[in-house]
């Protein structure tokens, strides 16, 4: 239990950093970058832009204190801001989510699993030809910038060989229809940038498996397992595998960032319309409320993908409860 | 094997004065007996060339509007020309400079905040490492290229800009672990006797406490370079750079904007992209290396040696 207290007490504070980041850079930052943005934004209905100002710390009439705890029960209200159209930031994200949530989420499992199935055989078979070569090939692959896979797929595979559309989520014309000849034409478009993503990320949980491998094996219930007779398969998964996943997982959700970021540069060099586009789009525009909301949107994803990591490990390993 | 044998021995009767000379020979004997550390020197070494000497190798000025316009490579233009008729191959030589300027600063930035931090909360113990442990660790889930990208749109597009957000945003990771190094060793008797001695808190960290964590600090910094190169370039790629900055990042953003993959002169992206790839593998398999010298377990087993052994 305390474990879960400690966890969830990090979720707490990493989100009220979050939170605080937001409020605080427009205050600290050099320049008057906030009060040119907002005063470019025409047409926005006034109790929203007073809400920007209040948040942004222009033309407001409130000491700091009073207009963080303004800034604070907007949020707490779901008031997010507007974007520099006026439409709410929540809106925008939501119309935007579901494209970056199928590229990212599928890349990521897929990923993950590749990492942790070659960091388990590379441990198994330690010292083996399949050690020498996949975990050092997907560690350096995995520092090679992810543009620049996404550069070369794009080269090869769209622009000379001609088999992949060059970016885009679906064909310029087509409808949204749920029917298979749509959903191979998004699928199409998803390939190239779900491979750059998978063959970047692939290699982050690679290390981290095998180690976690190779001390399980050593223990003496897997000693025990070998003892008993057990098939070498029962003992690599039940017994070995079963218990290495355990401190990748939360490995997992803290890579996500990395993941998100990663997902960011793609998006952009495909122009995938997902969350990613999005916020470089808002960069691009000056869109600071935008930008903001995204920011904290994805902080509270990570945040909520590692407090369920940590409930999955509280389950599923009693160490953690009594610790 | 014999003398081997006896020089191994007369190394461990000696003073630590001359161990102390021994240690950075059998270092550098490690660094040339690992095939991943030689190739992660020769490619820093090249590239350090090209920025020191970037005349030498393409004495083209890298800004010039001289040549036709989105030439493809051949050898006049090794690389083709941009679409303003820039040469591509020099302006990817005379951006090496300022890339590996940004990667370096940063890097030995970020390695000393993140050891002042982790080392700190190691050693002050109780409130102080509580807090910093915290902060760390809110750092490590903030996601780090949106906190960059939001942090880049607030400043002047440039050199100065980039720097400064990157050293704040890259120092939890190896903060972390140096606080890890710095609890293992906190109660180690020379610390206790500094402190008898009444020295001052810093002191003891700096004098007392770094000195045992050099190959921790060089192997941080290694792999701090490798993420900054990445990084760097993918803030610039996405246009928070300034582009008449001379920077692979920036060059990126440039031939992104022109479209040049799909106009036909597909190098003035690729070759950027290349080298920041390259640079990022040159210290990524140093780091690799690194971490096989300091870690003998990490180190591939020869199947050949363990058969002899058994037998």
């Amino acid at each position: 239990m305390r474990y879960l207290a400690r966890r969830g007490g990090l979720f707490l504070v990493t989100l009220w950093a979050a939170l605080t980041v937001n409020f605080i850079i427009p205050r600290v930052m050099p320049g008057n970058e906030a009060a040119a943005v907002l005063g470019s934004f025409r047409g926005v209905n006034p109790a929203a832009l007073h809400a920007l100002e209040i948040q942004f710390g222009v033309n407001t009439h409130r000491g700091l204190v009073a207009s963080y705890f303004v800034y604070l029960h907007n949020l707490a209200t779901g008031q997010f801001g507007v974007t520099a159209q006026g439409v709410p930031v929540m809106t925008e994200i939501s119309s935007k989510l579901p494209w970056t949530l199928g590229l990212v989420g599928v890349t990521t499992v897929i990923a993950f699993a590749i990492g942790t199935i070659v960091g388990v055989a590379s441990a198994w078979w330690r010292g083996g030809r399949l050690d020498g070569i996949l975990p050092p090939t997907l560690f350096i692959v995995s520092s090679v910038p992810v543009f620049f896979v996404g550069l070369l797929l794009i080269y090869v595979f769209a622009v000379k060989l001609g088999w992949f559309p060059l970016g885009s989520n679906y064909s310029l014309g087509a409808t949204p229809t749920p029917t298979p000849s749509f959903a191979w034409d998004v699928l199409d478009h998803a390939f190239l940038p779900a491979l750059s993503l998978v063959i970047v990320t692939a290699g982050l949980w690679v290390y981290s498996m095998r180690n976690n491998m190779i001390t399980t094996i050593a223990e003496d219930y897997v000693k025990t397992a070998r003892a008993k007779g057990l098939t070498d398969r029962r003992i690599m998964f039940d017994y070995a595998a079963r218990n290495a996943i355990l401190p990748n997982l939360t490995g997992f959700a803290m890579q996500l960032g990395y993941v998100i970021g990663g997902a960011i540069v793609i998006e952009y060099l495909f122009s995938y319309p997902g969350l990613g586009y999005l916020f470089y789009t808002a960069s691009t525009d000056h869109d600071l409320p935008l930008m903001q909301g995204l920011f904290l949107f994805y902080t509270i994803a990570v945040l909520v993908c590692v407090l369920i990591a940590d409930l999955i490990t509280a389950v599923l390993d009693p160490r953690t409860r009594e610790a | 094997m014999a003398t081997g044998f006896s020089a191994d021995i007369e190394a461990a009767d000696a003073t630590s004065d001359a161990q102390a000379q021994v240690e950075p020979h059998r270092f550098l004997r490690a660094v040339r007996g690992n095939r991943k550390a030689v190739a992660g020197v020769v490619i820093l070494l090249v590239i350090a060339f090209a920025a020191a000497f970037p005349g030498l190798i393409a004495p083209d000025d890298p800004q010039a509007t001289i040549y036709p316009p989105n030439l493809l490579p051949s050898w006049n233009h090794l690389l083709g020309t941009t679409q303003l008729g820039q040469d591509v191959f020099s302006q990817l030589i005379w951006s090496t400079r300022l890339t590996l300027w940004v990667t370096l600063i940063v890097s030995v930035i970020a390695t000393f905040l993140s050891m002042i931090v982790g080392v700190t909360a190691a050693y002050a113990g109780g409130v102080t490492d509580r807090v910093l442990t915290v902060v760390t660790d809110v750092f490590l889930i903030l996601p780090v290229l949106p906190l960059l990208i939001l942090l880049a749109s607030y400043l002047p597009p440039g050199v100065t800009s980039l720097v400064l957000v990157l050293c704040i945003t890259s120092w939890a990771f190896q903060a972390r672990q140096l606080r890890s190094q710095g609890l293992s060793v906190r109660s180690r008797d020379f610390l206790v006797s500094a402190r008898v001695r009444g020295e001052r808190p810093m002191y003891i960290i700096l004098v007392e406490i770094v000195p045992t964590m050099t190959s921790l600090l060089a192997a941080s910094f290694l792999a701090l370079a490798v993420y900054i190169v990445g990084f760097a370039a993918s803030l610039q790629f996405l246009g928070l750079g300034n582009s008449s900055e001379l920077m692979w990042g920036t060059m990126l953003y440039n031939a992104q904007q022109a479209a040049a993959l799909e106009a036909g002169n597909p190098w003035w992206a690729l070759g950027p992209g290349a080298a920041v790839a390259l640079l990022g593998a040159g210290f990524a398999l140093l780091n690799y290396a690194f971490d096989e010298i300091g870690n003998p377990a990490l180190r591939p087993v020869r199947r050949g040696k363990r058969g002899r052994a058994a037998a």
